[in-house]
């Protein structure tokens, strides 16, 4: 019986093949948007997780308020705050960094980049190639003692910043000053640090005469401590030495994880706008089904009344042109799915080719696409509803005269 | 109520009884049908006739159940049809009457297999039943050949053949045909005509004709003519009652 309900329809949709793909069209593309966001979004979100979980859980940012990594804030950090949160209980180890974005020179040719300015102690530098997971692609490490000497970024080994590569040991200026290049980073991924200089913090603090402040303080817990504890108990010291009540704090304290999460709300949010978004292309293809629906009763307008005559209940012609527009969202839906996943794997392959493997990783999620599905079909069930119910309301002996 | 009314013992199976029917066109109202009596019996060979604007089509449409009376009253095998739902009505027309139209009104998207069995896809039958049932009407029809072909690979005779299986699937006890050979050539209204004729002698099925051609009467054991709106004689085995 469920057979014939399928059969009858589906040799309709077929029968007018060009509206029956304008129509799927409709659905395809609202759908197809969903799964590649939801996918995409998922993907965004798991590469996120790893990232800030890679940096390890020990680890604590101690931030200016405002502004992204003290670059913009009103109130910097300084010495001060780091020498309070090298001696608070439970921090083992913590580090100051600075950060610009400044002018480079070389090659007789100019760009911009963040030039960042470490700590040339090497449990502190250690500290800081940790938390920034840098790695060491060529040359060696900044030293006690360097000061006008830089570790170069990704890109800066290759032919993109200045038109040729930087050789290890040639000098670049950095901020007006000239420096020697004794490394180069690996790559990380993202453009900013890949194209960033790290000098020692002295150099720094003379070039760009910032004095005491730092821009940001990394800091690790011990072991046996609980990291969110650590960070309360700063939060508590610094108040107090900034005179400041609960709630007015000039500065933030970060873990990895909440990093994370504040990523991922962002992530979150804009993947809510967009899917709206996609929600709005579904609905207008939901009455593009139904406006083919209203188009095929009435060219069916004699069919509807030879299959009345023939002995059609009402409830089964309604049953043939429902099952007729919840295919539709059907079809639409499963190609949409199709095109959805082939888009995210797209996206993969693009992120594989430009950062390198295993940034993005797409999985394909068989409830999402499960559920996708079944709502494509009640998408198409339900604009199909009005126009059955006029189909199934016809008068069989005004049908069967309708020319 | 009438309950089984026989006519020399036989069962009545469908009865128009003072019936009506008015249409509405803005302030003008048209009765098309003026208080007809006709009881149609088991079995009969019946012609409606009549000339264009007599009320033919009108006639047929409330034999054939397909519509309402304004006034009066329709009993299809002893049921008063006023009391069914437009859905009941629909199934019991579906079981107990074969249509066969002039149009031929064959699916054009089906095969003719596909059209045969598609009255009995509304009475539930199990798919190997009526597949069954569906190959044997289109071989008695002579089709067997052309059996997953679409009507509009068919000719005009051939389509009125497979509306015919079409007709016979659900088997009913009464075929009412439409003019059923007014699209087509006199060859093929022949072979169309005889199998009416013998649908009747050898199936013993109710059959109503309703045709303006007069020519056809000699196939009838009962003639009602129409004429504008009223029966204006009932003529059995060709003499006037």
């Amino acid at each position: 019986m469920i057979k014939d309900y399928i059969n009858i329809p589906w040799k309709e949709i077929k029968r007018k093949k060009m509206r029956s793909w304008l129509t799927l069209i409709g659905i395809f593309i609202g759908i197809a948007a969903i799964v590649s966001l939801i996918t995409l979004g998922q993907g965004l979100e798991n590469a996120i997780e790893q990232q800030f979980s890679s940096l390890g859980k020990d680890k604590l940012f101690v931030l200016p308020k405002g502004g992204f990594f003290g670059m913009g804030a009103s109130e910097l950090l300084n010495e001060d705050d780091l020498e309070l949160i090298q001696g608070a209980s439970g921090v083992k180890i913590a580090t100051g960094l600075t950060q610009a974005f400044a002018k480079m020179e070389y090659n007789d040719l100019v760009s911009y980049g963040f030039i960042s300015g470490i700590s040339t102690d090497p449990e502190e530098r250690a500290l800081v190639w940790d938390a920034q997971t840098y790695g060491l692609s060529e040359g060696r490490l900044l030293r006690e003692g360097d000061k006008f000497k830089v570790l170069l970024g990704y890109e800066h080994s290759q032919e993109d910043m200045f038109e040729k590569r930087v050789e290890l040991g040639d000098k670049i200026m950095l901020h007006g000053t000239e420096f020697k290049v004794i490394g180069f980073l690996e790559k990380i991924g993202s453009p900013p640090d890949d194209q960033a200089a790290v000098i020692p913090l002295e150099a720094y603090q003379e070039i760009f005469e910032s004095g005491e402040d730092l821009n940001f303080i990394i800091a690790q817990t011990s072991l046996a401590e609980d990291p969110l504890l650590v960070a309360e108990d700063i939060e508590k010291e610094m108040r107090k030495k900034h005179d400041l009540d609960e709630g007015d704090e000039d500065f933030e304290i970060q873990t990895p994880e909440q990093f994370a999460e504040t990523f991922n709300v962002i992530l979150d949010i804009v993947q809510i706008v967009l899917i709206g978004i996609a929600g709005i292309s579904l609905l207008v293809g939901g009455i593009g089904i139904m406006n083919t629906m209203y188009t095929a009763v009435l060219e069916r307008t004699r069919e509807i009344g030879i299959i009345k005559a023939l002995g059609a209940r009402n409830s089964q012609v309604m049953a043939l042109f429902l099952v007729e527009s919840g295919l539709y969202g059907l079809g639409g839906g499963l190609i949409g799915v199709i095109v959805g996943i082939g888009f995210a794997k797209l996206t993969e392959l693009a992120f594989v080719l430009a950062v390198g493997p295993a940034f993005l990783s797409i999985k394909i999620d068989w409830l999402l696409i499960g559920g996708t599905l079944l709502f494509s079909l009640i998408i198409g069930c339900l604009s199909g509803i009005a126009p059955a119910r006029s189909a199934s309301k016809q008068n069989p002996v005004d049908s069967l005269r309708y020319e | 109520m009438q309950h089984k009314k026989l006519v020399n013992g036989k069962k009545t199976v469908i009865r128009l009884k003072n019936v009506w029917k008015t249409y509405h066109m803005g302030d003008i109202s048209l009765d098309v049908l003026k208080g007809v009596n006709v009881e149609i019996n088991s079995g009969e060979f019946v012609v409606i006739t009549g000339p264009s604007g007599s009320g033919k089509s009108t006639m047929m449409n409330q034999v054939g159940v397909l519509d309402t009376p304004t006034k009066g009253k329709i009993y299809l095998k002893e049921t008063d049809i006023s009391t069914l739902t437009e859905s009941d009505l629909a199934q019991l027309r579906g079981k107990t009457i074969g249509f066969i139209f002039q149009q031929f009104n064959l699916i054009p998207t089906l095969s003719a297999l596909e059209n045969v069995t598609l009255p009995t896809i509304f009475q539930n039958v199990p798919e190997e039943i009526r597949l069954k049932r569906a190959t044997e009407l289109l071989t008695m029809v002579g089709l067997e050949e052309r059996m997953h072909h679409k009507p509009s690979e068919l000719s005009g005779g051939q389509q009125q053949r497979v509306a015919i299986a079409r007709a016979l699937v659900n088997d009913p006890e009464i075929i009412l045909a439409d003019e059923p050979t007014g699209n087509l050539d006199s060859k093929a209204g022949k072979q169309v005509m005889e199998m009416l004729a013998r649908l009747h002698t050898e199936e013993k099925k109710t059959i109503i004709l309703v045709t303006h051609d007069t020519g056809l009467v000699r196939y009838s054991q009962k003639t009602v003519n129409l004429k504008d709106g009223e029966v204006v004689s009932i003529q059995t085995n060709g003499y006037s009652k």
